[in-house]
């Protein structure tokens, strides 16, 4: 080994502290990148494999009825490849260990050999064999929520009867990754399902024997999909179709492409954030290092070694740097990547999903770090062998200063030695403290964006949604029902006020653009539900016309007075030309909201509503809940309080994971970043701080000196730090655009105050282990040599 | 123990030394620094301290001066026994009693001449104003140069104005013309006499350079960490005389 290979890893043993804590930036950087891309990817990778192995449709059609010899005329539309008609209808399970009933859908299985289109894929049990009508699939997740295994039974209320059906088997279809129910904002595995059952035994069950009333299709390569629609819906309209609907608004894959455009968005923000910052501050750091090795590299030159030779030992300084920090990354950025992953089988059903790493991602993470340690470490070099060697030998000149205007006010004369210290050490570097000051802000910002979107998601759970929902239980009826029918609720136990609210579900549409939606009618005087915008301000609804969420009509390109098309999914299915009264901000979904009486005018009806908003005495929901289950017409009975915590349990549990773990990464790369700025200002400071205790200044005084600069550093860069957290999550949140909801921007007090926390922590700690170097400071080999 | 001369024996000694010894472990070999060295320091006399480079001068002064401690033997500063002080105790020995000077002045280069006096008189009980301080080594003209403004000599004159505007008992000096030519040198050797004669401050100097000798009251000849001679001068020339 050359001696400059012994120098290179007994330097490396000697810097051991600092070399730990700067890969371990790069480790905590590259972790971040790699963990949650690589999460990203493996979802994406496997829902491709999914709906390409299971032969996910690219269109859906629901009509009332069509017989079966329709199917041949829709396979004969230009561009379609492939046909499967099928039934598909809702159902009510009544299960024994919920109050409120479940619900679901049923869909038929062709009596022999598997669907053309949205296979089943089996996870336990079989498939259901053809001519068994009391043989169901069910839905994995709903199984495994209620404990259900193959060979079990399940009452089904399939067209206002009951039945006990036998499960055979548990599955999952590309066409039900995000089984939710109409009208809903999170998945809720036990009370919604998908069952699986013979054509014949649906269709009897159903009274469409000979007919469907449900078609998918997949389109040839190259066919225009609108093409293909505008034909498709030509066909159904005969026989009740309600309007095709593309893969892209599916409602499944609406959901899992929201969910994921979320993750993507993250993915592709904070971890590239992540990444940069670690990255920025291993060039400080080194660079700061290598300033140092000023002498030691004129030293070498002296003796011969070539500048090339010279960077070339700094190079492999830097990357075996990198290089363990890369090591550490890839072990964390798995570990937190199969977590996540894990996380995620929980919430997004693929039959196969796993974490996989993708070598691209970690190549570019590693990449990244390593040419800005390079470019960091080279660039001092440089800077050092460009001097002559005699002249690098001597530590650079001694520091000018000069005193500012400032200095000669009076505020200055009253502080003390030890404070002028700091305060010109500032003013003669401002770039370096500033970048220092840059480096502890940015480990601030990340964990402000670790956590801050887990506070948007409590300001849309506790502050917008029960602004917007103000009842304590909503009941759906299967038909309209009349305010005299709804007003009599207010009889029944624990209800203090009964109103009426209408869910048209509609298509709105403007020129060629449209979203399947629904539109809500509010009864005059209505408390318990009004349209609210993003700061949760009642929006007052015109007398006449539609108010549309703000994105909705940004998606449809409409603009204020122009009309929308509204057609409607119900009833005699009327198509409505409605005038755009005005836009509400809101965080949720795409809506029209309008007033019930203007509504009931377009749809020439008097007086429905489809849905009761109760407000209630809590002690005797089970009481109210007993009588409402009984009631003929009834659909769904959901109390707000469970919705609400549904969904803060689905949204919280990811993102207080998430925050953890960015939280953890920032607090190493905030201590990695104080401790090597604390380290290398001990190194340009020691003779100065050794003379101080020659004059007989104590430990303590002299640690105010060295560790007040870094406790200005820090007080400094906290609230830029913040500020910059802020600005991240604005700029992530800018990308999460999802229709399914729009989070604002809110950091919490109590973010700020966490993030405040880990870095005054990590600061803490940095200078606890800097004091331990500062008590062993040698006093007299230090005054020996010249400055 | 040798020959103190007579013009010390009428003096109160400050500072005593009784068999010193100062062993360094460098790897596995000892380095006798100090060999069993008895030495005491008079109260307002000007010591200087010759001897070739290793033989343990400086090690001494930094033995007395409560910077490093002796492997054996006693170092007494009145009735104070510093052989077994601990680091807060010699911290505070220094900070009360000592002033040092320094071969490379060590002057804080961010602060102001006058604020580098005014470092060690905030932390001092009875100190003099730092601008009398920097009158006494003629630098009143100069109390708002940084270090990088003045020259060697005046960063050196700032060094003793620093150690000296405590009001030390004991000013010890570590080769402090050592980084300067011969004017400026001579220069801050009459400041130094200057400060012994009218503020009565004990002062121990540490030289190479034997005429430096000629100014001071005693002269101690250490070598090879053993003190080889000691000459008392009937009368002290002054700086200005001195020659080399």
């Amino acid at each position: 080994m050359s001696p400059l290979h012994k120098k290179l890893f007994r330097d490396l043993s000697s810097m051991r502290g600092q070399v730990l804590t700067i890969a371990l930036v790069v480790a905590a950087g590259i972790a971040a990148f790699v963990g949650v891309r690589c999460t990203y990817l493996s979802l994406l990778e496997s829902k491709e494999a999914y709906y390409e192995r299971y032969r996910f449709a690219d269109v859906f059609a629901h009509l009332e009825r069509a017989p079966d010899t329709v199917g041949e005329e829709l396979l004969a539309i230009d561009g379609v490849a492939r046909v499967q008609t099928r039934i598909v209808d809702a159902v009510r399970l009544p299960m024994e260990d919920m109050l409120e009933p479940a619900t679901g859908q049923i869909v038929s299985l062709p009596e022999h050999g598997e669907p053309v289109l949205n296979a089943v894929h089996i996870k336990s049990g079989r498939m259901v064999e053809a001519g068994r009508s009391d043989e169901v699939v069910v839905l994995e997740a709903f199984a495994e929520a209620h404990g259900l295994e193959p060979g079990d039974h399940l009452p089904v209320v399939m067209n206002g009867k009951l039945r006990r059906l036998r499960i055979v088997g548990t599955g999952m279809s590309p066409e039900f990754v995000f089984a939710m129910p109409p009208g809903e904002m999170a998945p809720d595995s036990a009370r919604y399902t998908i069952l699986w059952m013979s054509h014949d035994a649906v269709a009897a069950a159903f009274d469409l024997s000979g007919a469907f009333n449900d078609v998918t299709l997949k389109l040839e390569p190259g066919a225009s999909e609108s093409d293909v629609m505008t034909r498709l819906d030509a066909v159904l309209e005969r026989w009740g179709g309600a309007g095709s609907v593309p893969r892209s608004h599916q409602l499944s894959n609406y959901g899992l492409e929201q969910e994921m455009g979320g993750l993507r968005s993250m993915a592709n923000t904070a971890p590239a954030i992540f990444l940069f910052v670690a990255a920025f501050l291993l060039n400080v750091v080194l660079s700061r290092l290598i300033a140092l090795s000023r002498p030691e590299i004129a030293a070498l030159k002296a003796l011969g070694y070539a500048d090339r030779r010279i960077g070339l030992y700094y190079l492999e300084l830097v990357s075996l740097i990198v290089l363990m920090g890369a090591l550490l990354g890839l072990a964390f950025g798995n570990l937190i990547g199969g977590a996540f992953t894990q996380m995620y089988t929980q919430y997004f059903r693929f039959p196969d999903l796993r974490f996989r790493l993708d070598n691209g991602v970690y190549g570019v993470a590693v990449a990244v770090s390593l040419i800005s340690g390079v470019v960091g470490a080279l660039g001092a070099v440089r800077r050092v062998v460009r001097l002559p060697p005699a002249e690098a030998m001597r530590p650079p000149p001694p520091a000018d200063y000069r005193r500012s205007f400032f200095e000669r006010s009076a505020l200055f004369a009253m502080l003390g030695q030890a404070t002028r210290m700091i305060l010109r050490e500032v003013r003669r570097r401002p770039l370096r403290f500033s970048v220092s000051v840059l480096g502890i802000a940015l480990s601030v910002g990340i964990v402000v964006v670790g956590r801050f979107f887990a506070d948007s998601m409590n300001y849309l759970i506790d502050e917008y949604m029960q602004s917007a929902w103000r009842e304590d239980v909503a009941v759906g009826f299967l038909e309209p029902v009349s305010m005299r029918e709804l007003h009599s609720l207010e009889g029944e136990p624990g209800v203090f006020r009964a109103e009426p609210f209408r869910i048209v579900p509609a298509r709105i549409s403007f020129g060629p653009r449209h979203r399947d939606s629904a539109v809500m009618g509010y009864s005059a005087g209505s408390v318990l539900r009004q349209p609210i915008d993003r700061d949760t301000n009642v929006v007052p609804l015109p007398a006449e016309g539609i108010l549309l969420t703000r994105k909705l009509g940004e998606v449809l390109g409409v603009s204020i007075g122009e009309r929308v098309r509204v057609e409607v999914h119900e009833g005699d299915r009327p198509t409505l030309a409605i005038p755009v009264a005005g836009f509400v901000s809101e965080l949720a979904g795409l809506q029209g909201h309008m007033r019930l009486g203007a509504l009931d005018r377009l749809l020439h009806e008097q007086d429905t509503a489809s849905m009761a908003l109760l407000s209630i005495d809590p002690a005797r929901y089970d009481e109210l809940l007993r009588r409402l289950q009984d009631m003929p017409g009834v659909v769904s009975i959901n109390r707000k309080a469970v919705t609400v915590e549904r969904f803060r349990r689905q949204s919280g549990e990811m993102n207080h994971i998430f925050a953890a773990v960015l939280a953890f990464f920032a607090a190493i790369i905030a201590i990695g970043v104080v401790y090597n700025n604390a380290r290398i200002s001990l190194s340009m400071r020691s003779r100065d701080l050794a003379s101080l205790r020659v004059l007989g200044f104590t430990r303590a005084e002299i640690s105010r000196v060295l560790l007040g600069e870094l406790a200005l550093q820090v007080v400094c860069a906290i609230p830029i730090g913040l500020w910059i957290g802020r600005k991240m999550g604005e700029g992530i949140m800018s990308f999460y655009d999802a229709e399914m909801y729009r989070l604002p921007v809110i950091v919490s007090g109590s973010t700020y105050a966490f993030a405040t926390l880990v870095v005054t922590a990590a600061a803490l700690v940095s200078a606890l282990m800097v004091r331990q170097k500062l008590d062993h400071l040698d006093l007299i080999g230090v005054l020996k040599t010249r400055e | 123990m040798q020959d103190e001369g007579d013009a010390a024996t009428t003096r109160e000694v400050v500072l005593a030394a009784r068999g010193v010894t100062k062993i360094y472990r460098m790897g596995e070999v000892d380095v006798h620094a100090l060999r069993g060295v008895d030495i005491d320091l008079y109260e307002g006399e000007l010591l200087v301290l010759l001897g070739a480079s290793g033989s343990g001068k400086s090690t001494l002064l930094n033995i007395l001066g409560g910077l490093d401690t002796p492997t054996s033997g006693h170092v007494r500063y009145g009735d104070w026994e510093l052989t077994h002080a601990d680091e807060a105790e010699l911290t505070n020995y220094r900070r009360k009693h000592v002033g040092f000077v320094f071969q490379f002045y060590n002057l804080i280069a961010s602060l102001t001449a006058q604020e580098n006096v005014a470092l060690v008189t905030e932390i001092s009980e009875d100190p003099m104003d730092p601008t009398d301080a920097l009158g006494l080594v003629d630098l009143g003209g100069r109390l708002n140069h940084f270090p990088s403004q003045l020259s060697g000599g005046e960063q050196q004159r700032v060094a003793i104005a620093r150690a000296i505007a405590k009001r030390p008992d004991v000013l010890l000096c570590d080769e402090p013309t050592g980084a300067l030519d011969f004017r400026t040198g001579v220069a801050v050797l009459s400041v130094l006499d200057q400060i012994n004669r009218e503020l009565g401050t004990t002062t121990a100097v540490i030289t190479h350079n034997a005429p430096v000798g000629r100014m001071a009251d005693r002269i101690i000849t250490l070598s090879d960490g053993s003190i080889q001679n000691v000459e008392t001068n009937a009368t002290k020339a002054k700086p200005s005389e001195l020659r080399w």
